[in-house]
């Protein structure tokens, strides 16, 4: 039996309890004269009864899946000869791995003897806590069962309490948002101080050169990588402002068109197909760019004479900027149709044709939405990460020449963590560190846009 | 209409001025249009590029060749024997059958190139059979073969003007024997069931997308099941029960941003706290549904939201008027009125997560898996991260293999999306 069996038989057992409760209000109702002298409708005593069985239940349950690994572990670790505990930390890890190893799969041959004891207390304290977890999830059911049946009467006020039980469901889950939040915080930024402790802050942010590579024994001499982001800030940067000058004016012609002059059939034609290229998986994109894009602009430039790296940036920020099309217009659809016919009507009034009311007028008055909308798109572009990681290169070049082969800061995020690695050394550290930074520009260039657009609303209601 | 002292009256002046003016209106239009035209031309040219390179996958081109089930060659004197079976040797079957055919081959290089016409996976096949016909022993009978990936590529573009753009993988020689093999009418192309009934493989004839599709959809299914009702309660919370207070303004401000915050950051989120904190496994569907389900709950949350509101307050006090409590009324009314507008929403969320392929990257769906998941606690990959993978691969064989997957992925994100759209069109109503 595993967790997730004992999950189940628990998750039924706690549902036949509403069943039980029920029948008990059912019994108490026909003692003092019929269902109507129940506080509550009879469903309503089952669900106070299964709520009150299924929580306590469920957060020990819980609380022995997190500490159990860990306290069984340290048990087996103590028992260890001296010369292991000596070890340092990851290769004691290493040695408990083969442990467990053992106890899952029985002994190798050539197994230490210390090795086969240990594995074969691990698996009988594991049994014992498994069976010790039943005894105590069991005991602890049947006391509150026992204690709601006998405490519950006509009086029971079963449904206010059952709808407080579900308030705070609703609550638990919405602050899940909140947890997340903090969870990213917390895990961005834990690492992020302990990169900074061996890099300095100074270093990562105004540093010129990129090379992560890492010394693989702590004594090797001259084996420290150099952790400057500026390159990749400015590879970001550059295939960013590619993809802008791309879908910037695509996705705001595309909108006004759209909006002012198409008919109504033609919208509803376009739209949904424009809309495709927002739905495509970002991988495709990539792949489209790193196989059909980058050689064609490379066969072309090279035809005119130019050399065009086969990952150059143009290709990337190329895609990137068709991918952020439909993005663009559709939040500049919003903001256009936002905009009161009134205005309109009052410059086709002065007698302005319709592209001077657009130009004139009702860009004039979207214009807040559609710079909002333009700083979220910047945040999509920098965020992105499968377009560049299979497009543009991994050379940390720092250059504003979008025929080279330029990295970003997602790139070197995926190849720094893709694959196994230590969770110490600072070459998977600065990822972290990466990652705080993107996190925190993407989130300042949303609160600006947020702001824009929200001081763009207030102006017609 | 003309002054008196000859200068221009107002009319004259817009009259004048009109031209150039309904000029710039076309340009203006013209700009409109083009862009237009800019988006759908980059969808038409995706989907044919990938069209184009992806069709061919779907077929894989099989050898015929003349087997003698040799029980001295194999090593195999009872064929009932299992044990016997698993260790034969049929590559030299397979081997046989090709020297013989092509006698001309001597040395240790041609041999070499001619046994690499037929996939090192036929011999699974031959295994097959003769399990299956235990009386084929000792017999010579034509079987049908896969072919390796490369004379795959070279047959199926043989007529094809740019043919020798891929003739660099394939010798000349081998040419020369794939030729006389088609003359002989013993290559065949079929449909390519492999690539939909098989996991991963090093060589791209033998591999196929089903261990990616299954881990995909174990992944969906983990993300459905959470996203979905915490995603609902969460929504239904915000719009019926919460106070206007400070601390629900910053569940919405969380909410808010976490629905911009770049994928990528979720796979950080994911490998420091599942993997690091929690200490489960790598490449789990587990471990990316629950990172899917974080990364998709905030667009779930938004669109329930919007479905909630969209119900008429009307409904809500007639409920309340004839006695129903708060929570009476949220479930019983307004969440199923509300409720085709939260699929919808839900759907496409689940087609975003569907797609998603970076943060399954950072919490290592990035394995080589070469078994079928069968639970989320199997090490899986996911069909975008399949498609990642493959694209990396210089095989020529995996690029039509990738775009197969990619279609086979947009597929399901167009189905779905088009599911969401029926869901709308059909149940939602106008108050």
């Amino acid at each position: 039996m595993d967790f997730s069996q004992i999950f189940m038989v628990m998750a039924a057992t706690i549902a036949m309890t509403f069943f039980l409760g029920r029948y008990r209000a059912l019994k108490l109702g026909q003692a003092t004269g019929g269902r109507k002298s129940l506080n509550s409708l009879p469903t309503y005593y089952g669900s106070l009864m299964a709520m009150w069985c299924g929580i306590p239940c469920f957060i020990l349950l819980a609380l022995w899946m997190m500490f159990d690994d860990v306290i069984i572990s340290q048990a087996i670790m103590q028992e260890l000869p001296q010369a292991v505990l000596e070890l340092p930390t990851n290769e004691r890890g290493l040695i408990f791995n083969m442990i467990s190893n053992t106890a899952e799969n029985g002994a190798r041959a050539g197994a230490e003897p210390y090795m086969v004891a240990a594995a074969e207390r691990l698996q009988s304290l594991r049994e014992t806590s498994q069976l010790t977890l039943i005894a105590c999830l069991a005991s602890l059911f049947l006391v509150i069962m026992l204690v709601v049946w006998a405490k519950m009467s006509a009086k029971t006020r079963a449904r206010s309490q059952v709808e407080k039980g579900f308030k705070w469901l609703l609550l638990i889950c919405a602050s899940i948002a909140i947890f997340t939040t903090a969870g990213i915080v917390f895990s961005v930024l834990f690492e992020s101080i302990r990169f900074f402790q061996s890099v300095p802050l100074t270093e990562f942010l105004f540093g010129l050169e990129w090379s992560p590579q890492m010394a693989i024994r702590s004594d090797q001499v001259g084996g420290s990588g150099a952790f400057g982001a500026v390159p990749l800030f400015a590879g970001t940067l550059l295939i960013s402002a590619i993809a802008m000058v791309i879908a910037v004016p695509a996705g705001l012609m595309a909108a006004i068109y759209l909006s002012e002059y198409a008919r109504p059939a033609v919208r509803s034609a376009v739209k949904p197909l424009l809309e495709v290229l927002a739905g495509i998986p970002t991988v495709v994109y990539g792949f489209f760019a790193a196989l059909t894009v980058a050689p064609f602009i490379r066969d072309t430039g090279g035809l005119i004479g130019l050399s065009v790296s086969s990952e150059s940036a143009l290709a990337a920020g190329l895609v990137m900027g068709i991918m952020i099309i439909p993005f663009v217009s559709s939040l500049s659809d919003d903001v256009i149709n936002a905009v009161p016919q009134s205005l309109r009507d009052g410059a086709y009034g002065l007698g302005a044709t319709r592209s001077e009311t657009i130009k004139q007028v009702v860009i004039p008055a979207a214009l807040p939405g559609i710079v909002g909308g333009i700083l979220l798109a910047v945040s999509r572009a920098i965020g992105e990460t499968m377009i560049v990681v299979m497009a543009a290169g991994l050379a940390a070049n720092l250059t504003a020449n979008p025929l080279e082969s330029v990295t970003t800061v997602t790139v070197q995020i995926v190849t720094l963590l893709v694959g196994d690695q230590e969770f110490n050394s600072p070459k998977t550290l600065s990822a972290f560190a990466l990652g705080l930074m993107l996190f925190t520009i993407t989130l300042v260039l949303n609160y600006v846009a947020l702001l824009v657009v929200k001081k763009y609303r207030e102006q017609y209601e | 209409m003309t002054n008196s002292n000859g200068t221009l009256s107002t009319a004259e002046k817009v009259n004048k001025s009109l031209q150039k003016r309904y000029r710039a209106e076309k340009r203006f239009r013209a700009y409109g249009i083009s862009a237009i035209a800019f988006g759908l031309l980059c969808l038409v040219v995706l989907f044919t590029d990938i069209i184009s390179k992806g069709h061919s996958a779907f077929f894989q081109t099989y050898v015929k060749l003349d087997i003698t089930f040799d029980p001295t060659e194999m090593g195999v004197d009872d064929p009932t024997d299992a044990n016997q079976l698993a260790t034969a040797d049929y590559d030299s079957l397979i081997r046989n059958a090709l020297k013989e055919q092509f006698p001309e081959a001597s040395g240790r290089r041609d041999r070499r190139a001619l046994y690499a016409v037929v996939s090192n996976g036929a011999a699974f096949t031959l295994r097959e059979q003769l399990k299956e016909n235990p009386q084929l022993l000792n017999q010579t009978v034509p079987m049908w073969m896969l072919a390796d990936d490369d004379i795959d590529t070279y047959v199926k573009h043989r007529d094809d003007a740019q043919g020798d753009t891929f003739a660099g993988r394939i010798s000349e020689k081998q040419m020369g024997w794939v030729d006389t093999l088609i003359d002989n009418n013993q290559v065949e192309s079929r449909f390519n069931t492999t690539f939909f009934t098989s996991g991963d493989s090093r060589e791209p004839e033998q591999a196929g997308i089903l261990g990616a599709l299954v881990g995909s959809l174990l992944t969906l299914v983990v993300t459905i099941l959470l996203s979905f009702p915490i995603g609902v309660a969460a929504a239904v919370y915000l719009e019926e029960y919460a106070p206007q207070n400070k601390f629900t303004d910053f569940i919405e401000v969380n909410i808010n941003n976490l629905a911009a915050v770049p994928s990528i950051i979720f796979g950080l989120l994911g490998l420091a706290i599942f993997i690091g904190f929690f200490e489960m496994q790598r490449s789990l569907p587990l471990v990316g549904g629950l990172v899917l389900t974080l990364m998709t709950l905030p667009t779930i949350i938004i669109s329930s939201r919007a479905a909630i509101k969209a119900v008429p307050p009307s409904v809500r006090d007639a409920a309340l008027g004839l006695g129903a409590s708060k929570m009476q009324m949220v479930l019983h009314h307004v969440l199923p009125l509300a409720m085709p507008g939260m699929l919808t929403g839900a759907i496409i969320g689940f087609a975003q997560a569907l797609g998603e392929t970076a943060p399954l990257l950072m919490i290592g769906m990035v394995a080589f898996v070469v078994d079928i998941p069968g639970a989320i606690t199997d090490p899986a990959t996911a069909l975008p991260v399949q498609i990642f993978l493959w694209s990396d691969s210089p095989e020529r064989a995996f690029v039509e293999r990738t775009s197969a997957a990619i279609m086979v992925l947009l597929a399901f994100l167009i189905s779905m999306n088009t599911l969401a759209i029926w869901l709308r069109r059909r149940l939602e109503r106008r108050w």
